[in-house]
């Protein structure tokens, strides 16, 4: 235990790009392109078992001038080994897209979509890309930095005030 | 039945005089009576305000003593839409259906700050007063509001339906 982060960097020594770990918070950055693979071996392999995806976020590093501007941050949990290891995928706003976990862990459908209607991150293969949290009017996405703090998208118009009591 | 002269006999206050017990009124002030000591409340309960709404509500503070005891949970049977809690705008439809759904006469108490200005959640998600969606009737400020701020919210809707022209 507490390495558990070396040990992925071990299996895919092109596909982490970095690794940290804090008071036994474990953390590795790794490549878009090899999630699903990592995430597999996560839950399969013996040595993680990570059978619980606690959670899942989305983070805009636009005030901290971040290249690529956005990351996705996963949180796993093996309860068998009472572990924990945090991913995290870095993706361009241009191409805002990273592979779905549902499959995986069926906990990452509302999650998914909890970040696909907040940062606008889609999630390809979700069996159910819709928003969560805003309506289907909803235009943006409203934890993105850039969206206004007082836009805001009424489904009911304001009435007209009148003087009349 | 004129308004003027109409007879009503009551079981508290009954005056005596040489013709047995009755007393005169007037049919607005009667019927504005009975109104404001019948009031069936739809509580419309979305957030943390609904935990003083309850506590209002049980015997403690025994709101049975405005006449608003019965809660109804349909909107066809009730008298006054109770707003208790942060409105969103995905919710504001609902709400205003509700609102429409409700027989006349009716009345609307915002309760709690979200339902009367939006509160300190001003932001994309939260309508700024239900005010922008429905009428008004009372507004009771607080973060939840006191039991007590409520009864006296509660006392002003009541001065307001005796105050007003009854349509019947
Ligand atoms: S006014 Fe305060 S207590 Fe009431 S719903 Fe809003 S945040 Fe909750």
């Amino acid at each position: 235990m507490g390495n558990l982060h070396i040990q992925l960097k071990e299996r895919f020594p092109d596909a982490v790009l970095e690794t940290h770990a804090h008071k036994g918070d474990e953390t590795a950055l790794v490549k878009r392109e090899s999630l699903l693979a990592i995430a597999q071996l996560l839950k399969t392999d013996p040595l993680f078992d990570m059978n619980v995806l606690m959670d899942l976020a989305g983070v805009d590093g636009l005030d901290l001038k971040w290249k690529p501007r956005f990351q996705v941050v996963y949180h796993f949990y093996s309860l068998a080994l009472n572990h924990r290891l945090r991913l995290k995928v870095a993706v361009e706003e241009k191409d805002a897209v990273v592979p779905t976990l549902t499959g995986l862990w069926p906990s990452a459908n509302w999650f998914e979509r909890e970040v696909w209607d907040m940062f606008g991150i889609r999630f390809e293969g979700h069996p159910d890309p819709r928003r969560i949290l805003m309506y289907e009017q909803f235009q943006g996405h409203a934890l993105r930095k850039d969206y206004p703090w007082n836009k805001r998208q009424p489904l009911i118009q304001a009435k007209a005030v009148t003087s009349d009591q | 039945m004129g308004e003027k002269g109409f007879k009503v006999m009551t079981q508290n206050s009954i005056q005596s005089n040489e013709s047995g017990g009755y007393l005169t009124s007037r049919l607005n002030d009667m019927i504005g009576w009975a109104r404001k000591y019948s009031i069936f409340q739809y509580p419309f309960v979305t957030a943390c305000c609904g935990m003083e709404y309850m506590s209002t509500a049980c015997s403690h503070y025994d709101v049975d003593r405005f006449g608003a005891g019965l809660p109804r949970f349909s909107p066809r049977q009730s008298d006054v839409l109770f707003v208790v809690g942060t409105i969103s705008h995905k919710m504001a439809p609902v709400l205003k259906q509700i609102y429409d759904q409700m027989a006349d006469p009716k009345w609307v108490v915002a309760f709690g700050v979200c339902t009367c200005t939006g509160g300190f959640y001003d932001n994309y998600a939260t309508v700024q007063g239900i005010d922008t969606v429905i009428p008004v009737d009372v507004y009771i400020p607080g973060c939840p509001p006191r039991p007590e701020n409520v009864l006296d919210g509660l006392m002003k809707l009541q001065e307001k339906i005796q105050g007003q022209k009854q349509e019947v």
